[in-house]
Order: structure tokens, then C-alpha cells, then sequence
């Protein structure tokens, strides 16, 4: 297990980059605490899987510097690097057992007999496959298979870190909570680093401590699930994550108000006046409105999803949308939405900006 | 114009993919087959596609018997998971592809092009590329757009999002009703994942082990679940079950606890039950009069920062709580649950539905 | 069980059977008429019955051969996979030299096989061949026309450089669709190279090894030209194969009836070791993938 730090690093494939939109990766600098489940969010392209296979050894970077608990890894192969990896697709020996499989990363660096028996059996009580020990692994299905996989990559102890790309895309939905929930539980057990890059914002949300939102080659912002709920630092994560994503609506704000054309908005802190500015609200804290306050907006759709509604609106051409609790009548046609003033954030050119008298969260 | 399966059924090698199936598809409907992997759910799309002949059973087209006829001498079309398009041709060409062979004239095909083009939102730079050179979500479109033109009677879409991002998919699930209104065609959308059955709305089709478990339109389907498999199908994180014997005003749980049958719950019939209560039912905390209420213990939490999974362990059962905000519960700790009368389904020990929890059928 | 029914389907197949029929069927029902018969010329038969096919069962000439024919499969089989495999696996993978190398193998397969067998009847001759010369040169005793054991080589060394390009596409292919992935988890895992192979490589290979050879083996079990042109199946009898000596038989010496029954007979006996190859290695992937 490792602290993993990387230093001024960037990366671009071509091989004499001239500027900023050359860089696959662009220049960051990050420390990831020894121990902590880290996840890589962002659509296709965004450059995570470039930074995973940074990590892992796959890939040189181009510049900068990555360290394992203060050791310089930067240039070696990724055998040397003494980590675990799991791939979108389950990758098994087919003609071994699945005894075989789980034992395989052992016995390549020569561990005992014993001790490989003892482990293979208690990473296979972990994911549930201690009657399928004995079967080839040939077979299987596909989310037997990826467990096997999983498996694989816990089953040594002292490894630095273990990668995870996109592991549940070919999982159905009723079998990802279950994996999902072991991992989860692998992780409380066994206290790997563990790095899980993915597209899926449930999956990020729920597995890591820390989330990386990543978009165009940069971290746009590294933060607890609940920070990143509450408190996106760009309109991209704001977007990004939550479904449906935050309102963004274009306002004058000064002091305590924001305005929207001519609707006033309260907002809970204390703001320098800006003229160009966005407001972002998410659906979670929208709600109907009086006749006397927020803004008019025309309901278009209403979607029942179970639990809760989507209630998609506009205002002036924008899209609007509202999250209306099971059951509720939400008449299509005019009405007004207001917005809760301590869930409502001003951004200027797409980064957040806080209120004056925000506290710095501790975090 | 309509497609009906009469006792349509489908054996392979003595293994039956298909149990014997009554459905009856009606115009311009979207029909959603929800469904694990390997239900049977591409299976049941290819014997309506006419790419496999029934076992057994006899397929209706507006009334007239097709179950013989070839699949091109249908007006079928079908969007796969894979992104499947002519690699050599531009974007319009493979739009254009299915009308050449109807052999229309070339303005019509241009015609027809542009404006399938434009509902799935393709401008004319795309329209000359390659499919290769476009994104997956654009790529997408190119194959739904070639499904638009055909002008087929019955469209058939096999997981069309699901190799797609989760944005991209949310983007182009939220588009796909609107892009086929007009159409009048017959829809068929194949998926394992229940929010995008309730997403798109229309008709749900339940799938379990080849058998359809239950038809109808989907919020009642979800509300009201005619059996215990079509509940645990129809329900993502899925429904929490527990056994009970009602005697009187008493529900005796397997697990020794001794529960009210209060409010709704009053009037089922004495004996051996299944109780059902999906995740964002069951509260965390002290009970109000008349719940049911539980002593679990925390297996894992997971947080979304605005919501909360809590993985309970009762009995020999794994329940799960969807509550609002951030719950970290420490895993082992023991918590008190909840969950009203008025939100308990309860099914009988075959698992037939016998009662829909109360605020359902009031819906 | 219901099977799909579609009559229709049979006529699509038809054409195809037809021209199976006047390929494979007409000739192959003279043969047999042949093989049941005998003759003095002018066109003049009488019913032999079987007597030709015990004689030639009981043929020592034709044990002999069917020896010779055995051992060169067995030793063109055990140098062409193998080296084919190896060939294949150090192939650069993508890049302008994956193409290079592509075509390079390919070249041989292009060759007609007479002019094969002509370039190594030259190739190999003491007296102008590049080869023949260079060995004697070396001092080696070497004359393909009058050693046995020479000429043995000669033949071998021209199959395998002909035919291993047919191996290693065939694996080129098989190696190709490995995902990357797999090559990744190995390093991760620390796999030796020898366990990537064994564990990977050769798994993800099996399917088009068994096609390979089982190729390899009917068309060795068949060749004819090369070795004729090279040694015309001397010296003596030494590299007289199976399908040599029954154009013997039937061109040199006329002897229709014999060499039909033979036809028949090494007919019949390619047919069923190509079954017993085919089985048994079905057999072993169906195992393999039970346990």
C-alpha cells in the first residue's frame, strides 16, 4: 500500500506538443493518501484512462514525475511497480481453475504453497466463490468471471495500489450492488489504495472517499461525494454529476441577491457584484413557487421514475428541471420555481466563486 | 396496426429460450422488455424481427399471420448495442443505404436523409464523415437515424445506450421518444436497467427466465408488480423481502420479530406471506406509530453526497435503505429501520401478488 | 424438440451439390468401378471383386509406403507447428513491419508447387545448386539423388520452408485477436513469457492450431509434385510416398485395377485419420473446458 504522488505531471502523445490542447493530460500535481479509495470520473476522452495507465506503468509520461510513497517510479515497467489491475472486460486463464487464477499472481513471485492456500481461500470467502474453487474457469459467466478478477487483484497483500477501469461495464444492474458492495467491503478488510476510474457517476459517487472529476485532460475538481453534490467548483461537475445534472442560469449577482432578468433570486452569502455570472441549482432543490417569488417557467414534461419525478421546465429558452417527490400533481403549463437560497451557487466564467464570508470547508 | 404473439414459444436444442408468450404490441407505443441478461430478452426481439421461427405459436402482423415470413420481407428495423454501421461509407450514405435498396429516387432519398438527419440532431459536417471519425453517442445516431428512414412498421432496439457513457445515455434516452413520436411505428426497447424503463415510459414488458412475468403500462407495472420476480426485476437497488406468518393483528417475522398489521395491512388474509418494500421506503430511525419497524445491523454504506445506500443485514436477509443525505453508518453498527403499512407489498408464498402497498393503489 | 423447417432452403444448397457430384462423386464412382475390375486392354473388363484390395492390403510395397508417407507427416507435422507457433509469436504485432513480415510469409504459399520442387531440384544439385555446392564446398558429403537419408532432408526442408507460412498466419491470426487487456493482466500478475504462452497465447491459439494441422496433415498426407519433381521418389524406393507410388502404378505401369483399389484405400485412410486427428483434439478442448 502507497501513498501515490504526482509531480508536474502532463502528458501528450504527440511528441512536440505546442500548446494546451496537444496535452492528453494536462499539468497537475496531486497527493493520494495511503490507503484511500480515489475515483477517476469523467466522460470518454477526458484523459483518465491516460492517467491510469500512467499509474500503472502502461504509459511514460511525457513529463513530470509519479512517486509510490516517496520513491521515483516514473521509469519502471509496470511489473516492477507491485500493483494490482482490473479491466473492463474480465480477463481469466481459461484453462486454469479458478484456484488456479486466484493463486496465479502468487506463485509467479514464488510464494508458498501454504500461505497461497490460505489467501486464495479467504479472497474467495471474500467474493463469494469458495464452492466454484475447483472448475475451470472456462465458462463461467460474465460476472463470475469478473469476480475472479477481483479477486486477483486482492489477493496479494502488499500490493502499492489497485487500479480499476471501468470494472462493472458488463455487469447487469442486480449484480453491480452486489459487486459493488464487496468491493466496498474489500476495501474496509484489506485497506488497498484503490483507484477506480469510471464513467458512471453512481459507481464513482458511491465507491470512492475522494472523487476526481476530470474533463479535457484537467482535474476540475478533487472532493468528497457530498462536496461534489453541494459545492461543484465548475459547471462541468455540476453538470457531470447528478441526473438530471444542476440548472445553470445566467444572472447578475451583488450582495445577498442574484437576478435573473428581473426575478430575484436569495442566495445565502455575501457576494462581489458580477454582472456576468451564472447561477447553479440542482433539480434536488428546486420547488414550486408562490405567485410573488422565483422565476416563471413553462413545465414541458413530467417523468415518473419511481422514487421521485423529473420535472422538465424552461425559462427563456433554458432548460429548468425539478425533482418532485413520488406522488405530487405537477400540472404541465406555467408555474414558478424557487430555489433553495443555501443550495444555490454563483459561477463566473464556469468556476465557482464563494461568498465572501464562506468559510473554508475543512476537508 | 398491432404485433401479436400468440403462444409463441422458442426451444433450442431442448433448452427453452421462450416460454410459450401472449403479447400484443399496439401503434406508435414504446414497449420496453426489462430484463437481466440471458431473460430472454433478444431472444423474444428476434422471433418478432423474424430472424428466428417459433417453436411453437403463431406472430400477427395487423392481423394477418407473418410467423413464416422472411425478416426482409418485413418492415423491420433494428439498432444493436454494438454501434453498427457501414465503415467505408459517409454518415449519409449509411443513412441513405436502406432506401437505395428500396430503390427510391434521389430526391426523395436526400429528402428523407436531412430529415432524419436533423431529428437525431446530425448536421451536415457529420453527415459527410466517416462513422469511424464520430464519437460512440454520435455513432448512435447514425444507426437510429438508418432505423428512422427505413419507415419500418416495427423498430426493434437491442440496449442501444448501453455502450454509451452515462451522460450520453441520459442525453440520448431523454431523446429517443421524442425522436420516434412521429413515426407510428411499433417500439421495442430492450434493457436490464429499470430507471430507463421508467424513463421512457410506455409499456413495460417483465422479463425472468424466458418467461414474461408481466405486461402492462409501466408505472403501473412498477407500482403495482403482479408477482415477487417481476418486483425484484423491476426495482434498482432491489425490493427487500421478508417472510412472515399474519395471524390476527399479528405479522410473526422468520426473524422472531413480532410486527403490527396495522392500517392496510389489517385486511390481508391469515397465513404464510411475503413482505416487499423497496429501498427509498425504508427509513432509518425511530418508527411512528403503526410501522414496522426492524433492529439490522450496517453492512456497508454508501454515500452519494446526496444520497445514502445503507446495506442492512436482518435475519439472513440483505436489505437496502435509500435515504436522503449523507447516513455514514458504521458497518457492523446496529441500526433501527422502518418502514410504514401503507408502503408493504404483499405477496403470497407462490409469490403471486396478493395486496399492492396502499399508496400505489391509490395512485 | 422443433426444428425450424424450411424446404426452401434445399434449393440454395442444390447447386453446390451438383458440382460436388460431377467433381467428387462421378470420379471417385470410377474409381470404384475400376477397383472392381480387371483388364487386358482394348477395352475389354471382367469382374474381379475384391481381389485387387486384398492383394493390395497384403502389398508390402504399399505398407512400405504407407510407412514412408506416415513418418514424413509426423516429421513435417512436429517441425511445422511448433516452428510456425514461434514464428508467429515474435511477428512484430502492428507498424509497417507487421505488413512486411505478412507478405514475406506469404510468399511461398504463391509459388506453384511444380516450380517449388524445380527451384529445390536445382537448389539442391552438387553440381550448379547454391546449396548442393555450398555443401560440398564445406566438405560435406552431401547428394540428395544418391543418399537416402539426403534426400529425406532435401524433401522435408523444402515442406517446411513451403508450408510453415501457412502456420504461422494461421497463428498470426489467432495471437491477433488476444486483447490487449490479457497481455497487461499478465505483466501485472508477473507472468514468465513461458506462462504468457502457455496460459494465454497457446488457450487463445487452440482453435486455429487444430485447423492448421489438420491442413498441414491431409496436404502432407497428399503431396505429390514436389517430392516427384525433386527425387521422382528415389533414390530406389526411399522417398517414394503414398500418392508416388500409386501414379506409379497406375501411368507407369497401367495396372488400373490395383491402383484404383489403392486410390480407394488411401482414400478411406486419409478420411479416417483426419476424423481421429479431429476428434481427439474436440475432444480435449471439450475436456479441458469441463473440468
Amino acid at each position: 500500500m502507497a501513498r501515490i504522488t504526482l509531480a508536474q505531471l502532463a502528458h501528450s502523445y504527440l511528441k512536440a506538443p505546442s500548446g494546451p490542447a496537444d496535452y492528453a493530460l494536462k499539468r497537475m500535481d496531486h497527493e493520494w493518501e495511503d490507503g484511500g479509495a480515489y475515483a477517476l470520473l469523467g466522460p470518454s476522452g477526458c484523459g483518465k484512462t491516460t492517467l491510469l495507465n500512467i499509474i500503472s506503468g502502461l504509459l511514460r509520461p511525457s513529463e513530470g514525475r509519479i512517486a509510490f510513497d516517496g520513491r521515483d517510479v516514473t521509469d519502471l515497467p509496470t511489473a516492477e511497480r507491485n500493483i494490482a489491475q482490473v479491466f473492463q472486460f474480465p480477463v481469466v486463464y481459461d484453462t486454469m481453475t479458478v484456484f488456479d487464477n486466484l493463486a496465479f499472481p502468487l506463485r509467479n513471485r514464488g510464494a508458498e504453497e501454504d500461505y497461497v492456500r490460505r489467501r486464495v481461500g479467504a479472497v474467495a470467502e471474500m467474493i463469494g466463490m469458495t464452492d466454484a474453487l475447483g472448475r475451470k474457469a472456462q465458462g463461467l459467466t460474465a460476472d463470475a468471471k469478473q469476480k475472479i478478477s477481483l479477486g486477483r487483484g486482492m489477493v496479494r497483500e502488499d500490493v502499492n495500489a489497485i487500479l480499476f477501469d471501468e470494472p462493472l461495464t458488463v455487469i447487469d444492474p442486480h449484480m453491480k450492488w452486489e459487486l459493488r458492495t464487496q468491493l466496498k467491503a474489500l476495501h474496509r478488510e484489506f485497506g488497498h489504495t484503490m483507484i477506480y476510474v469510471t464513467h458512471d457517476q453512481t459507481e464513482a459517487l458511491t465507491f470512492a472517499d475522494k472523487v476526481v472529476v476530470m474533463h479535457d485532460g484537467q482535474v476540475v475538481q478533487m472532493g468528497a461525494p457530498e462536496e461534489l453534490f453541494a459545492r461543484p467548483a465548475h459547471t462541468f461537475v455540476g453538470f457531470f454529476i447528478g441526473s438530471p445534472g444542476m440548472n445553470v442560469l445566467p444572472a447578475r449577482v451583488a450582495g445577498a441577491q442574484a437576478w435573473i432578468g428581473e426575478h430575484v433570486i436569495p442566495l445565502a452569502g455575501d457576494h462581489a457584484p458580477q454582472e456576468r455570472a451564472e447561477i447553479g441549482v440542482r433539480p434536488e432543490f428546486v420547488r414550486l413557487a408562490g405567485p410573488d417569488e422565483g422565476i416563471p417557467v413553462v413545465v414541458r414534461r413530467v417523468e415518473d421514475i419511481g422514487r421521485h419525478q423529473i420535472v422538465r421546465a424552461e425559462h427563456a429558452g433554458r432548460e429548468v428541471n425539478m425533482l418532485a417527490p413520488e406522488g405530487q400533481a405537477v400540472p404541465l403549463g406555467e408555474a414558478r420555481f424557487a430555489f433553495d437560497p443555501e443550495a444555490v451557487n454563483v459561477y463566473v466564467d464556469g468556476w465557482r466563486v464563494p461568498a465572501r464570508d464562506e468559510k473554508e470547508t475543512a476537508r | 396496426m398491432t404485433l401479436t404473439l400468440e403462444g409463441v414459444s422458442r426451444v433450442v436444442n431442448g433448452q427453452t429460450h421462450i416460454h410459450p408468450t401472449d403479447l400484443t404490441l399496439e401503434k406508435g407505443t414504446m414497449n420496453v422488455l426489462l430484463g437481466p441478461t440471458l431473460s430472454g430478452k433478444t431472444s423474444l426481439m428476434r422471433l418478432m424481427a423474424g430472424l428466428d421461427r417459433p417453436s411453437q405459436g403463431r406472430i400477427l402482423w395487423e392481423g394477418r399471420d407473418v410467423t413464416g415470413m422472411r425478416v426482409q420481407d418485413r418492415r423491420v428495423a433494428m439498432v444493436y448495442q454494438q454501434f453498427i454501421n457501414y465503415p467505408s461509407m459517409t454518415v449519409y450514405e449509411n443513412i441513405a443505404s436502406p432506401l437505395r435498396l428500396q430503390g427510391l429516387d434521389r430526391v426523395e432519398i436526400d429528402r428523407r436523409v436531412r430529415r432524419a438527419a436533423e431529428l437525431v440532431r446530425l448536421d451536415d459536417d457529420k453527415l459527410r464523415r466517416k462513422p469511424l471519425e464520430l464519437s460512440g453517442g454520435q455513432q448512435q445516431r447514425c444507426a437510429l437515424a438508418r432505423a428512422l428512414v427505413k419507415d419500418a412498421g416495427l423498430v426493434l432496439l437491442d440496449e442501444p445506450l448501453a455502450n454509451l457513457d452515462y451522460k450520453l445515455r441520459e442525453e440520448l434516452r431523454a431523446e429517443i421518444p421524442r425522436i420516434f413520436a412521429e413515426s407510428g411505428a411499433i417500439f421495442v426497447y430492450a434493457t436490464t436497467e429499470p430507471h430507463e424503463a421508467l424513463l421512457l415510459g410506455g409499456f413495460t414488458a417483465c422479463l425472468w427466465e424466458g418467461r414474461v412475468t408481466q405486461f402492462g403500462p409501466t408505472p403501473e407495472v412498477y407500482r403495482r408488480p403482479a408477482d415477487a420476480t417481476t418486483a425484484r426485476v423491476f426495482s434498482d437497488p432491489p425490493m427487500n423481502f421478508l417472510r412472515a406468518v399474519k395471524s390476527g393483528g399479528v405479522l410473526r417475522a422468520e426473524t422472531g420479530d413480532e410486527l403490527p398489521a396495522a392500517g392496510p395491512l389489517a385486511a390481508l388474509p391469515d397465513g404464510a406471506l411475503q413482505l416487499g418494500f423497496r429501498p427509498d421506503h425504508l427509513r432509518i430511525g425511530a418508527p411512528r406509530a403503526g410501522d414496522l419497524a426492524f433492529e439490522a445491523r450496517v453492512a456497508v454504506t454508501e454515500l452519494t453526497g446526496s444520497e445514502s445506500f445503507v446495506h442492512l443485514d436482518h435475519g439472513a436477509s440483505r436489505w437496502v435503505a435509500l435515504v436522503h443525505g449523507v447516513h455514514d453508518l458504521a458497518p457492523g453498527a446496529s441500526a433501527q429501520v422502518a418502514v410504514a403499512p401503507e408502503h408493504v407489498y404483499a405477496f403470497g408464498e407462490d409469490g403471486r401478488l396478493i395486496a399492492a402497498a396502499a399508496y400505489a393503489a391509490a395512485a | 424438440m422443433n426444428k425450424t423447417v424450411n424446404q426452401r432452403a434445399w434449393f440454395l444448397v442444390l447447386p453446390v451439390l451438383l458440382l460436388v457430384g460431377f467433381s467428387a462423386v462421378v470420379p471417385l464412382m470410377t474409381v470404384v468401378n475400376y477397383s472392381v475390375q480387371d483388364t487386358f486392354g482394348n477395352n475389354q473388363f471382367f469382374w474381379a471383386g475384391l481381389e485387387w484390395f486384398e492383394e493390395m492390403l497384403a502389398s508390402e510395397r504399399l505398407h512400405n509406403a504407407f510407412l514412408r508417407q506416415l513418418a514424413f507427416s509426423a516429421i513435417i507435422l512436429a517441425i511445422e507447428v511448433p516452428l510456425g507457433v514461434f514464428v508467429a509469436l515474435n511477428m512484430p504485432k502492428r507498424g509497417v513491419w507487421a505488413s512486411v513480415c505478412l507478405v514475406l510469409m506469404a510468399l511461398p504459399l504463391l509459388i506453384p508447387w511444380n516450380v517449388v520442387g524445380t527451384i529445390w531440384q536445382i537448389f539442391g544439385r552438387v553440381d550448379i545448386g547454391l546449396l548442393g555446392y555450398a555443401l560440398s564446398a564445406l566438405g560435406i558429403d552431401y547428394n540428395y539423388t544418391q543418399d537416402p537419408i539426403d534426400a529425406w532432408i532435401t524433401i522435408i526442408v523444402m515442406d517446411v520452408w513451403h508450408w510453415t507460412s501457412l502456420v504461422v498466419l494461421l497463428a498470426y491470426a489467432g495471437l491477433r485477436s488476444i486483447p490487449d487487456a490479457y497481455y497487461q493482466a499478465a505483466k501485472i500478475d508477473q507472468a514468465s513469457r513461458w506462462k504468457v504462452f502457455r496460459y494465454i497465447e497457446l488457450p487463445k491459439m487452440r482453435g486455429v492450431l487444430l485447423i492448421a494441422v489438420l491442413l498441414r496433415f491431409m496436404d502432407s498426407f497428399m503431396i505429390y509434385t514436389e517430392p516427384f519433381v525433386v527425387t521422382g521418389g528415389g533414390p530406389g524406393n526411399a522417398t517414394t510416398l503414398l500418392s508416388i507410388d500409386l501414379v506409379k502404378m497406375a501411368i507407369g505401369q497401367f495396372d488400373l485395377g490395383p491402383a484404383a483399389a489403392f486410390s480407394i484405400i488411401y482414400f478411406l485412410v486419409i478420411l479416417l485419420l483426419s476424423w481421429v486427428f479431429y476428434t481427439v483434439m474436440t475432444n480435449l478442448d471439450a475436456q479441458e473446458s469441463r473440468k
